[in-house]
């Protein structure tokens, strides 16, 4: 299914490539290398190893007219991994177009693979709902797969109206038996079922509007058909569990995200409800909101902010729900210095259970076009029914090197 | 606020006929009333450049001679009514290539600003509170680069003085009047005929020398609008210096407030 995808993705790039007037092109990209420590072999005997090293290379083109007013973008990905097979997979990040229109530039089109992101919050990201999350790639939820999409917006002085229409829906890619960060069981891709009887090719809408207020920033939006979160379930054959399906049921979705923008604290909100049109899966409204305050500076520049996110989701952890009730406490240090050096730092707290987990990243630029980046995890104190049980033998230090062009 | 402020930085020039009237108004005028009319009529030259488009080289200096290199093109939008409007969009170093800030200045008021984050395709609004820092470890800080409204300092005239090519200067004492500077007082060279701004020497809180800003290369646009082709800041308590190379300025391209819509950054 995900060959097929490529193949039509690149049939797209090949009519993309006959309307280009060669003009105006960029070519750019990244490669890293990548290694990880696990500081335990993981809960599974396939996970016996400890090390895990990775390669990945992600070129970009780019090519503008009008003014700028123009442009269509192509960046395929691709990831060798030395462990998990499954997690060798390659891509198509974004493979579009976007252009303004109209007299006064007050509409924008986009059309084609491309990626969007909505939100505020740092710890969690749940408005965020276009694109399919590349589980493959990291457990932030940052990564994600490229989708199909066609979006119009209506611009403003101080905000926009966009339409989205989501004509191919893309599954959620999971580790395989060899890698981490997984439940005891594997997901079967081949095992995948949805509510729609179109499958992957049911029509998803979105719409969004945007607006700023001064100090205020104001997101809404409405989202109807697949859920990007699958839910799983164990595959039983002979009486036992062998593995685990994904289904995707059908959603509408209501959110907002709010930020507020103080000169010294930036107060943050997300909200959604989400409703179900199979009522054997239950509705349920979840929030992340909290601060971010900015200390003044230090004489060399350098800053720290400090960020507090609070969780909530009214499933409870019943439902294999990681943030139902959970605070996120860290800081930033940015050191406004020549090599751009940052570090990021906090705990998750369950205040349920009280399970733990501390997570950390760091980077900073080093010599010509090359990158260094520090990030770890550890999990602690976890409770039973906590859904971080399944990663508590996973803790890891990742060291990454990336090398752009 | 990033980059518009030094374009802005380059505008004072001042309508002859104003001070003129000014001059003949005011016999008793005062140094403070003196150095805010020059302030204001150096803003006033510039009125009506609409929009510019401009590509900048910023060259980090160490104090052992060793270089690096930014690259930033940036658009201006002038304000009716308020700040302008800029957008920059990054070049170099390449792990930032197609980061953008969009920043709606306003006066005292803090500015607006809003980064876009291109590998997470984000656009994430951020505040202000610490316009003392570096920018992207250059010795500019933020409020250096920031667009010079009038409004946001005191001014105080100290005197008139040549300062280089037969040039005269009014040589005026600003002190910031928004919150946070990381500035006890600066002193800027206008030249008396165009208002271009010529050089600024920053005092620490401590009011100490930190900085000197030098403008040179004046090009005149449009046979209106004179932008610096160089400026250069050398910090004299590290020794570290930053240049600033500015080509390909153009005026009155036809931009739009909608290319200064949130939307735009990830263009």
């Amino acid at each position: 299914m995900a060959k097929q995808y490529l193949i039509k993705s690149m049939g797209i790039l090949s009519l993309a490539a006959s309307m280009l007037a060669v003009s105006a092109n960029e070519f750019s990209g990244e490669i890293s290398l990548q290694g990880r420590y696990f500081k335990d072999e993981g809960a599974s005997p396939e996970q016996n190893k400890k090390t895990d090293v990775a390669l990945s290379i992600q070129p970009e083109y780019k090519h503008k007219w009008d003014s700028g007013h123009k442009k269509i973008t192509f960046t395929p990905f691709y990831r060798w991994n030395q462990q998990d097979k499954e997690r060798t997979h390659a891509d198509i990040r974004q493979l579009d177009f976007v252009g303004s229109l109209g007299e006064e530039g007050n509409w924008e089109v986009q059309a084609g693979i491309s990626k969007t992101y909505w939100g505020v919050t740092e710890s969690q990201h749940l408005v965020d709902i276009i694109n399919q999350t590349d589980a493959l790639e990291g457990i932030d939820g940052e990564d994600k797969l490229g989708q199909p999409m066609f979006r119009v917006s209506r611009l403003a002085d101080n905000g926009s109206l966009d339409l989205i229409v989501l004509p191919y829906f893309r599954e959620r890619s999971f580790a395989g038996s060899k890698g981490r960060f997984r439940a005891p069981l594997v997901v079967d891709s081949n095992a995948t079922t949805f509510e729609s009887a179109k499958k992957e090719k049911h029509i998803d809408y979105a719409l969004r509007w945007t607006e700023t207020v001064d100090a205020l920033d104001i997101g809404i939006h409405m989202f109807n058909g697949t859920s990007r979160d699958p839910v799983l379930s164990p595959i039983i054959k002979n009486g036992k569990p062998i593995a685990l399906k994904a289904h995707y049921p059908q959603i509408t979705q209501l959110g907002i995200d709010l930020q507020h923008t103080g000169e010294s604290t930036i107060w943050k909100l997300e909200l959604i409800n989400r409703q179900f049109d199979d009522s054997k899966n239950q509705d349920y409204s979840a929030l992340v909101g909290g601060f971010e305050h900015t200390l003044p500076a230090f004489e060399n520049g350098s800053e720290i902010g400090l960020i507090t996110e609070y969780h909530h989701d009214s499933r409870g952890e019943a439902v294999g729900v990681t943030f139902q009730n959970d605070v996120f406490v860290g800081g930033r240090y940015t050191l406004n210095d020549e090599a751009g050096s940052q570090l990021l730092a906090g705990a998750f707290v369950d205040l349920d259970d009280k399970t733990k987990s501390f997570r950390a990243e760091a980077s900073r630029r080093l010599g010509k076009g090359f990158k260094i980046n520090l990030e770890g995890q550890t999990f602690m104190d976890v409770g039973n029914d906590n859904p971080l049980k399944v990663l508590e033998k996973d803790d890891f230090i990742q060291l990454e090197l990336q090398k752009y062009f | 606020m990033l980059f518009k402020q030094t374009l802005s930085f380059s505008l004072a020039v001042a309508f002859l006929g104003l001070s003129f009237t000014a001059q003949a108004k005011a016999p008793v005028e005062n140094a403070q009333q003196k150095g805010l009319r020059i302030a204001k009529e150096g803003d006033a030259k510039d009125i009506g450049f609409g929009d510019t488009t401009a590509n900048m080289i910023m060259t980090l200096k160490n104090r052992a001679g060793k270089t690096s290199r930014r690259v930033i093109s940036i658009k201006t939008l002038e304000g009716k009514g308020d700040g302008d409007k800029s957008l920059s969009l990054f070049n170099q170093p390449a792990d930032v290539k197609g980061t953008a800030m969009l920043t709606f200045s306003h006066g005292l008021k803090p500015d607006d600003q809003w980064l876009y984050l291109p590998a997470l395709k984000r656009v994430k609004r951020i505040n202000s509170r610490n316009k003392s820092g570096p920018f992207m470890g250059s010795e500019f800080a933020f409020e250096d680069l920031g667009s010079q409204e009038v409004e946001k300092y005191k001014y105080n005239y100290l005197r008139e003085e040549a300062c280089g090519q037969g040039w005269k200067c009014h040589v005026i004492e600003r002190t910031p009047a928004y919150k946070y500077s990381g500035y006890s007082k600066q002193i800027s060279w206008i030249d008396t005929k165009e208002y271009r701004p010529v050089k600024v020497m920053y005092y620490d809180r401590k009011n100490a020398l930190l900085k000197t800003l030098n403008a040179t290369g004046f090009k005149q646009y449009l046979g209106k609008y004179w932008r610096p082709s160089m400026m250069s800041m050398v910090n004299h308590q590290t020794g570290k210096s930053t240049t600033l190379q500015w080509s390909n300025y153009k005026f009155k391209s036809g931009l739009s407030a909608r290319d200064f819509n949130k939307n735009a950054l990830a263009r």
